[in-house]
């Protein structure tokens, strides 16, 4: 069947067996590969997208479902070529991947956290990643980039005010 | 990891749903998909065609139903555990809803997909039955309502007739200062529990209970109620060890789910745990309610 799906900005018109999940559309169709295939039913988290801004697995939804949906894929959230969204940046900057196969889905629960909550609790942090599996860092590098981000995305990094 | 090929139809409003569903036997209903997709995936289901019912709008909403509060059958999960009417007027539903889960599959899943289904483990299925929550369907041109102790009849299993669309539940709303308690025991955080206990009371003026519902989910093949320990306790003022008692002894004539993620006497003992811990909670949230409304 054919759907128009809409990711990061963009309106593809695809031809898709109904079965077909949006990780699949993502990866296979558009070649969107930063969404990873890990267990494909949900319990892994490494397929994470976002959905009008809210993080949601891919692999757990068929393609023609998505239709009408503003799709964010882990390539869509960089301000421009070659940048870094402040989260991608502050895990880069706390080593909060290793192989990095979790990575993407990692941080898109972050932009989705942060979204609405600009000032987590660790608490948060760690209820909003919950649901995405990391077999290498033990987490704590990052809960401690996307705490990292919240503090830069506040604005809490500004130069110091000097005026009298 | 792949379904099995289907048909996919999206249509506008139940009527159409209803009678897509009547004319094929292998049709099922999807709405936020995250348990059937996943059964798909495995080939646990294999359904010819799904009607995607997530759009219809008639089926989304929150609101006050008489006495009670009716929630359409696609409201997601994630709006459901923001909503300021279910916080105010169902603190049992609020309270577990965050145990659903994660916030990811929340975001998607549905009230009503998670009742049709009937995980064991579902803490909307524990939730209606702790409640008396009276569930509504249609099948082409009849609407019926079953209530929720009848509705779940089996793991993964419901009575709800073949062709049949799920369209609301509503949750009776107790009238005096209730509190409420909700835990569970699972491997990992918001995995499927072992066993769920969920406890609403109200107490009296001294402090006595009016009214108690206790309910234990992921322990048997559906959520129960502990009809003789609610029965021992009313009138009571909990003291734990009474509740400890009543609980236990509620508990062990009921045939509890044996696997290799927990035993069934696992089940049992942890259950009655659960349920002691969630009527103390219970009473503790009545107590501050109460001094709170004075």
């Amino acid at each position: 069947m054919r759907i128009k799906l809409s990711v990061n900005g963009e309106t593809h018109e695809l031809d898709v067996e109904p079965r077909t999940t949006l990780l699949d559309a993502l990866r296979d169709h558009l070649r969107l590969t930063g969404a990873h295939a890990g267990c494909e039913h949900g319990v892994c988290g490494a397929c994470t997208v976002l959905f009008d801004g809210v993080a949601v697995r891919s692999c757990l939804m068929f393609a023609p479902q998505a239709e009408g949906t503003a799709i964010t894929t882990i390539e869509g959230v960089t301000p421009g070529p070659g940048e870094l969204s402040p989260v991608q940046d502050a895990f880069c900057e706390t080593h909060g991947m290793q192989c990095g196969y979790c990575t993407p889905a990692m941080i898109l629960a972050a932009h989705s956290l942060l979204a609405g909550n600009p000032n987590p609790t660790r608490e948060d942090i760690v209820e909003a990643i919950s649901g995405n599996i990391c077999r290498c860092t033990g987490y704590a590098q990052i809960i401690e980039a996307i705490a990292l981000a919240a503090e830069r995305m506040r604005g809490d990094n500004r130069p110091l005010d000097r005026t009298p | 990891m792949k379904a099995a090929p289907f048909e996919y139809s999206r249509p506008a409003d139940l009527d159409e749903a209803c009678a897509l569903l009547a004319a094929d036997d292998g049709a099922r209903v999807i709405a936020g998909g995250q348990t059937l997709v996943p059964m798909m995936a495995m080939r646990l289901a294999r359904p010819t065609r799904l009607v995607d019912i997530n759009r219809i709008a008639d089926l989304s909403y929150i609101r006050e139903d008489c006495d009670g509060v009716a929630i359409g059958a696609v409201t997601p999960q994630c709006i459901a555990e923001r909503d300021a009417l279910i916080a105010r007027k169902l603190p049992l539903l609020a309270r577990a809803i965050p145990f659903i889960g994660h916030a990811a599959t929340r975001a998607r899943g549905t009230v009503g997909g998670s009742l049709a289904h009937a995980d064991p483990a579902a803490e909307l299925a524990l939730v209606s039955v702790t409640l008396d929550a009276t569930l509504s369907y249609r099948v082409v041109g009849t609407s019926t309502d079953v209530a929720a102790r009848d509705f779940f009849i089996g793991p993964m299993v419901t009575s709800l007739p073949d062709g049949a669309c799920l369209t609301a539940v509503r949750f009776p709303v107790w009238s005096g200062t209730t509190g409420v308690g909700f835990h569970e025991v699972n491997a990992r955080r918001s995995d499927f529990a072992f066993a769920s206990a969920a406890a609403q009371v109200e107490l009296d003026a001294s402090g006595k209970a009016k009214r108690i519902a206790i309910g234990i989910g992921a322990a048997s093949d559906f959520p129960i109620r502990l009809a003789t320990a609610e029965q021992q306790l009313t009138g009571t003022a909990l003291e734990p060890a009474k509740v400890s008692e009543a609980v236990r002894a509620a508990l062990a004539d009921i045939e509890t789910l044996d696997d290799l993620h927990a035993s069934a006497d696992y089940r049992r003992r942890a259950a009655a745990s659960l349920a002691a811990s969630a009527i103390a909670d219970a009473k503790t949230d009545s107590q501050g309610r109460n001094a709170h409304a004075h």
